[in-house]
């Protein structure tokens, strides 16, 4: 089934790390297989953010395979070795959980493409995100689970999507976890909830394209697509537009960027979305219960009509 | 269609959606009887006095122990209810089988007054999916938006929404009446066997799709019609029944609708009988 949630502040900043964890717990009951976060922190803009993994959780209900913690360790060295040769200076190391890391870099490219393919080269590593403001944060558990586990209710942003998961087409593991990132762009991530039918198609053009899938969760494919459309020079809601036709299936999805929040509904219409719009806040998420952890008060919702894209800056 | 004001019940049951057929021998289905309706009571329903007023505070509660407080209320003679603080809760209000007065202010989640037969419910608020499902008499207003599959399965009753709705609206519906305000979504009337849309706004793709009976009118514009969904002409009777309906559902009262569209099933892709499926199977 699986839920989605995202909110954006426009002109101000919030809670939002507090406030998607409010809106992803109210949505549980839609999947707690694993749950994500991608959120748009206040930052000074100067350094790059990197979230990555060396390995999986392999704990209760997990589909991955247990590994001895000590090729973590290995890894991270790796990772370490790799950004000294390519001029990547670590500002500041913050390694929550033994397989989950938080780097900020002091490393001046525009574009990100060979940076990711030579970090994740290595075996085992898998950036989850990398950005000047995105954070994406997933594990396995529900909502609140992962917010404790990695303090999240304490960042601050503008803007911030979110994914309850529960698996349908994949395992249950971080790789396979919303949100994802949309490689190779800064600061762009996606949230899906639905099917996509063409994804085999699809995801074979696009490999000849040489774009690059880390999972075989259908979702990721909305990234990648993006991702391609922007590549080759759409802007954000023309590479959306296109995906109601480029994509089969059923599907209400989420993109985010730096600075703007989008949404787009698949031509039947087949997965919920409820929506709050404001001069100061846009809410939404696959159920009204989730906008109301955030907005208690009697509020105007709507449901986006079929084949329906909006975006909407800070 | 005939003239409401001087046809038989039977007739005017009929032309108002509703189902008067009797199988006889074949069959424990009972259908509507506009002969014995008033004296149809459910089993465990009570005797409320819709004087009697009361409001119910939801915000702690859970949905089922909020349905059960107002099974207990109806079961004290509560004919007036009134709830506060829904927040968005899913499937309040469902089951009711008795005739009351029930007024949400707030919106509902998912599945509110499903499988109802009989209350008079005003939302103060939007719904989400699947509003009023199997609902099979009395009437449900909503002031502001619904989710989709807003009335699937109705078999009865009137369901108003001054707003607009979602996706596949009356999808399935099996008699009474929809009215929206609005716009709808894509698919709405999705393989409907009978009873009326009525829509003031705009349609989305696929109206009608695999309809097998039913009638839809439209006041805007039509997305696309979906397979075997046909234009009718729009009678003078049909006019004067809408008429009535707006005028009755509060809604659109000044809408012009000698230009709305009529919409019925082409019946190209028919092939269906009064046969259950068992029986169906009994008849192979």
């Amino acid at each position: 089934m699986c839920g989605i949630a995202g909110l954006i502040h426009r002109g101000k900043s919030s809670n939002v790390g507090s406030e998607l964890q409010g809106m992803l717990q109210a949505l549980k009951h839609r999947g707690e297989d694993s749950t994500g976060y991608a959120l748009y922190g206040d930052t000074d803009g100067k350094n790059f953010i990197m979230r990555f993994k060396v390995g999986e959780n392999v704990g209760e209900g997990s589909s991955s395979v247990m590994e001895d913690v000590s090729v973590y360790d290995e890894r991270k060295k790796i990772v370490d070795q790799t950004l000294a040769e390519i001029g990547a200076k670590v500002i500041k190391e913050e390694r929550t959980l033994p397989y989950s890391l938080r780097y900020e870099l002091d490393y001046d490219v525009k574009d990100l493409l060979e940076f990711s393919q030579r970090i994740e080269s290595i075996p085992g590593v898998e950036i989850l995100s990398m950005g000047k403001s995105l954070e994406v944060i997933k594990d396995l558990g529900n909502a609140k689970m992962v917010c404790d586990r990695y303090s999240l209710d304490k960042i601050v942003g503008t803007h911030a999507i979110g994914h309850a998961r529960m698996a349908t087409e994949s395992g249950v593991d971080i790789k396979s976890a919303h949100p994802f990132w949309g490689y190779p762009f800064s600061d762009v991530s996606v949230v899906h909830n639905g099917q996509l039918t063409n994804y085999w198609n699809n995801r074979r053009v696009l490999e000849n394209k040489g774009m690059r899938f880390m999972s075989e969760c259908d979702s990721e494919l909305i990234a990648v697509y993006i991702a391609e459309k922007m590549r080759d020079g759409a802007t954000l809601e023309e590479g959306m537009k296109a995906s109601l036709t480029g994509l089969d299936g059923v599907f209400t999805y989420f993109v985010a960027t730096k600075d703007s929040l989008g949404m787009a509904k698949d031509t039947m219409a087949a997965k919920p979305l409820v929506l709050y719009e404001s001069d100061d806040l846009v809410a939404m998420g696959s159920e009204e219960i989730a906008i109301r952890s955030v907005l208690p008060q009697e509020i105007d919702t709507y449901d986006p009509f079929d084949g329906e894209v909006k975006v909407w800056q800070i | 269609m005939a003239n409401l004001k001087t046809v038989s019940k039977k007739s005017k049951a009929q032309s108002m959606g509703m189902h008067t057929e009797v199988l006889t021998g074949r069959t424990q289905q009972k259908f509507f009887n506009p002969d014995e309706a008033e004296n149809f009571y459910y089993f465990g329903t009570y005797d409320v006095d819709f004087n009697k007023r009361t409001d119910l505070d939801v915000k702690d509660m859970t949905a089922p122990e909020a349905n059960k407080e107002i099974d207990n209320l109806m079961s004290q003679g509560y004919g007036t209810i009134v709830i506060k603080n829904p927040q968005g809760k899913h499937s309040l209000g469902v089951g009711i089988l008795n005739k009351l007065n029930l007024i949400f202010e707030g919106s509902l989640g998912y599945f509110g007054m499903g499988s109802c037969d009989g209350p008079i419910v005003r939302i103060n608020g939007r719904v989400g999916w699947s509003c009023a499902e199997n609902l099979m008499a009395g009437k449900v207003v909503i002031e502001k938006n619904a989710g989709s599959c807003f009335g699937a399965a109705i078999r009865g009753g009137d369901l108003i929404c001054k707003g607009s709705v979602g996706a596949r609206t009356g999808i399935d519906m099996k008699g009474g009446t929809i009215i929206i305000g609005g716009d709808a979504g894509a698919f709405t009337g999705f393989m409907m066997q009978r009873g009326r849309i009525i829509i003031l706004g705009d349609v989305g793709i696929n109206l009608g799709d695999s309809m097998y009976d039913g009638t839809i009118f439209i006041g805007g514009e039509i997305g696309s019609y979906g397979s075997d969904a046909v234009d009718a002409e729009l009678t003078s009777s049909d006019q004067d029944w809408l008429r009535r309906k707006l005028k009755v559902a509060e809604i659109g009262e000044n809408f012009d609708v000698s230009k709305m569209k009529k919409i019925v099933a082409g019946k190209k892709l028919w092939n269906y009988d009064n046969l259950e499926p068992t029986e169906k199977k009994g008849a192979i």
